[in-house]
């Protein structure tokens, strides 16, 4: 197998996950693109770390996945936050900030 | 590119689980159906767990299915039905923005594909690589990577006080 491969696919999910970050509305589909962009990063981790031959890539792909959980879980508590504030969770009608 | 060795059954089998994860990763940010979006999310991570294990890295596998497909996708489904009484499609899923979006992302694509290319070419991943137990895993974890790992043990806790606490009713 060839390293490049691999290191394609992280890129490709990677873009499709920045595409559906710009474009979404929706804040529970923007936070599951994020998850998109969070594994072509693991992706990219593992393929180095059997090329390097060193667990290291896949210590840091282990602690990825720990943030990932813990960035879904307060990111799905301030979207239930602010649907029971605001009844949407449509990110373009968070706008109260606007100066 | 590929060809030389098209044939390994590792290629045939990186090859399909890749289609299956791009189509999947396409539908996540096009459908217009939340729990769809969610349902065609585990095809992508199911996909990319699949994929560590052909990296050699099972426990990381493991890790990913209990994780990802067992926690992260039960709380996207609970996001989905505490926000949205709805569970059809809906039609307005996107915001204008798609002319920004599909220049972004393709520029970085391209940029990312042409760089890859260039920089590491038609270097293999060697077959013969030892492998990684999980016993040196856990040596990395609890040796010189403690730090981090307490760290991340205070940034789970902060998690989880600080969903409590931005959810709570009162």
């Amino acid at each position: 197998m060839l390293l490049n491969e691999f290191l394609f696919l992280g890129a490709i999910l990677f873009c499709i996950g920045v595409y559906g970050v710009i474009v979404r509305k929706n804040a529970v589909l923007v936070l599951m693109s994020i998850e998109l962009i969070l594994n072509s990063v693991n992706i990219n981790l593992l393929a180095f770390s059997l090329r390097n031959g060193s667990a290291d890539g896949q210590t840091f792909a282990l602690y990825v996945i720990a943030v990932a959980a813990a960035e879904v879980g307060v990111g799905l508590a301030l979207v239930l936050l602010v649907y029971r504030n605001s009844r949407s969770i449509s990110l373009d009608e968070l706008s109260e900030m606007k100066g | 590119m590929f060809a030389s060795d098209l044939l390994i059954a590792q290629n045939i089998g990186f090859f399909i689980i890749a289609a299956l994860m791009v189509a999947g990763a396409l539908r996540v940010v096009t459908t217009s159906n939340v729990v769809h979006a969610a349902l065609w999310l585990v095809v992508v991570l199911a996909g990319a767990a699949a994929q560590y294990v052909l990296l050699a890295a099972e426990f990381v596998a493991v890790t990913q299915v209990l994780v990802y497909i067992g926690a992260v996708m039960v709380l996207f489904l609970f996001g989905t039905m505490l926000t949205r009484a709805r569970i059809g499609a809906e039609s307005d899923l996107n915001n204008k923005n798609w002319f920004v979006g599909l220049p972004v992302a393709l520029t970085l694509l391209a940029a990312m594909l042409i760089a890859l290319r260039d920089g590491f070419g038609n270097e293999k991943l060697p077959a013969d690589a030892p492998l990684v137990s999980t016993q040196v895993l856990s040596d990395q974890i609890f040796g010189p990577y403690l730090l981090p790992f307490w760290a991340l043990s205070f940034v789970l806790l902060a998690a989880v006080i600080g969903a409590i606490v931005l959810a709570r009713r009162d």
